[in-house]
């Protein structure tokens, strides 16, 4: 099941075996969800690890985002002579697209990384192995746990990126550019709709879980080298990218 | 166990203010009710037959300048018009009495505002005040059928003006 393995095979051979070893590993996670929930204490921890230490760059990114939003937003409007729609476009943007595929972008740099490289250290540390020597399971003890912290994080995160994101258009389309305060949030409360709330809710979930299984996969899968953590590491950022832009389109798609 | 307090307490504040934030996206965005700036002034009422899309939050405007907010559109079962309540900031205490309100687009996709045009009275709007003269959102829809309707009614009558005022436009297309 070991990634080096699968690179003897044929490319395509190589890729359909990834994807498997994936799909097995990710059944293995949930069938030790529920007794990695009876420690919530260690969960916590991850929920930590994953969520409040990646606070600081998912506020200020999110401000950022929204300032650029809101810069943008109404330089475009403006051309059409209706300004007043910027609380709308800004809102949807971020709800809908923004605020969780920069999370998850940002969540799997910050939080995946640091995911992977500690499970693959502990590999390389023959770690996991004295753990199944004790006839502990890895899976329920260290890759379990950061699979629900890094779920449970996302979505608090991407909501709170929106909320900052929100604030950030406001402060640069009202403020700076002078949108009329009233229309900028009158429009956006008429115009948002429950069901754009819950696609974007629904797209952090699907991405929290795409994120934090690529996360714990590579590390579990890693070369137990210094160098295998390094490689390890870098595909989990690179695939979770990939993963993150290809489900948005196909949630996208299923949500219009 | 000093540092798995902090860390406790540092995973509450987080989760916390995750649940306010979606909260705050699920509760106030979708539907009004968020309260903006200053609720100060003093409250006028104005009955339009078509408010149109006007919206709670939209500005009320006298020569272009902002002087206060829609506070709510509700409806008068009496007769049946909309009733618009606009609270106007305290320093704009000034308006005539006989001023008339009308509904306005911003721009051509804009949303719909209040301006209000200057009376002569020497009296002013008070706190619970009406403003007797108002005029309606223009409905470009029922606009567009008015023209046409016009514009079938005079061909079907075939009268020769009609034909004088297509020719010279036809030259000028040439």
């Amino acid at each position: 099941m070991s990634v080096a393995g699968a690179a003897a095979d044929g490319l395509l051979v190589g890729a359909l075996r990834r994807i498997g070893a994936v799909a097995v590993f990710f059944f293995r996670i949930l069938a030790q969800c529920l007794p990695a929930l009876g420690r919530p204490r260690v969960v916590v921890h991850q929920v930590y690890n994953a969520g409040a230490r990646s606070l600081i760059i998912i506020m200020l990114c999110g401000l950022f985002v929204g300032m650029v939003l809101g810069l943008q937003g109404h330089d475009l409007l403006a051309r059409f002579g209706s300004e007043d729609a910027l609380g709308v476009a800004a809102a949807l943007g971020l709800l809908k697209e923004l605020g969780p595929v920069v999370g998850a972008l940002l969540f799997a740099g910050r939080a995946g990384t640091a995911l992977t490289s500690e499970i693959g250290l502990m590999k390389a540390t023959d770690q996991l192995t004295a753990m199944e020597i004790m006839a502990v399971d890895p899976v329920r003890l260290v890759v379990a746990p950061r699979f629900i912290g890094g779920l449970v994080a996302l979505p608090l995160l991407v909501a709170i990126f929106n909320v900052v994101g929100l604030f950030g258009a406001q402060l640069v389309g009202v403020q700076v550019m002078g949108v009329d305060a009233g229309a900028f949030w009158s429009q956006m409360q008429a115009a948002v709709e429950l069901d754009d709330v819950a696609e974007g809710i629904i797209k952090s979930v699907v991405f929290g879980a795409a994120c934090s299984l690529v996360a714990v996969y590579e590390g579990f899968h890693a070369a137990p080298t210094a160098e295998g953590v390094g490689l390890a590491t870098t595909r989990t950022v690179v695939t979770s990218s990939v993963l993150t832009l290809l489900l948005d389109y196909m949630l996208t798609a299923a949500f219009l | 166990m000093r540092p798995n307090r902090a860390l406790e307490i540092g995973t509450g504040l987080f989760v916390l203010l995750g649940f306010a934030a979606l909260f705050f996206l699920t509760t106030q965005l979708p539907g009004s009710g968020l309260s903006l700036g200053s609720e100060a002034g003093y409250r006028v009422t104005a009955k339009f037959d078509n408010v149109g899309d006007l919206k709670t939050g939209s500005p009320v405007s006298m020569a272009g300048v902002t002087i206060g907010r829609v506070q709510s559109v509700g409806f008068d079962p009496d007769d049946f018009r909309a009733v618009v309540t606009l609270r106007i900031d305290p320093q704009f205490d000034r308006i005539p009495e006989d001023s008339d309100a009308s509904i306005q687009t911003q721009g051509l996709l804009g949303g719909k505002y209040v301006g209000i045009g200057p009376g002569g009275s020497e009296t002013y709007l008070k706190d619970g005040g009406q403003i007797e003269f108002t005029q309606s959102a223009i409905v470009l829809e029922s606009l567009v059928n008015k023209f046409f309707a016009n514009f079938a009614g005079r061909g079907s009558d075939g009268d020769s003006s009609k034909g004088q005022a297509e020719e010279p436009a036809k030259e000028d297309a040439k």
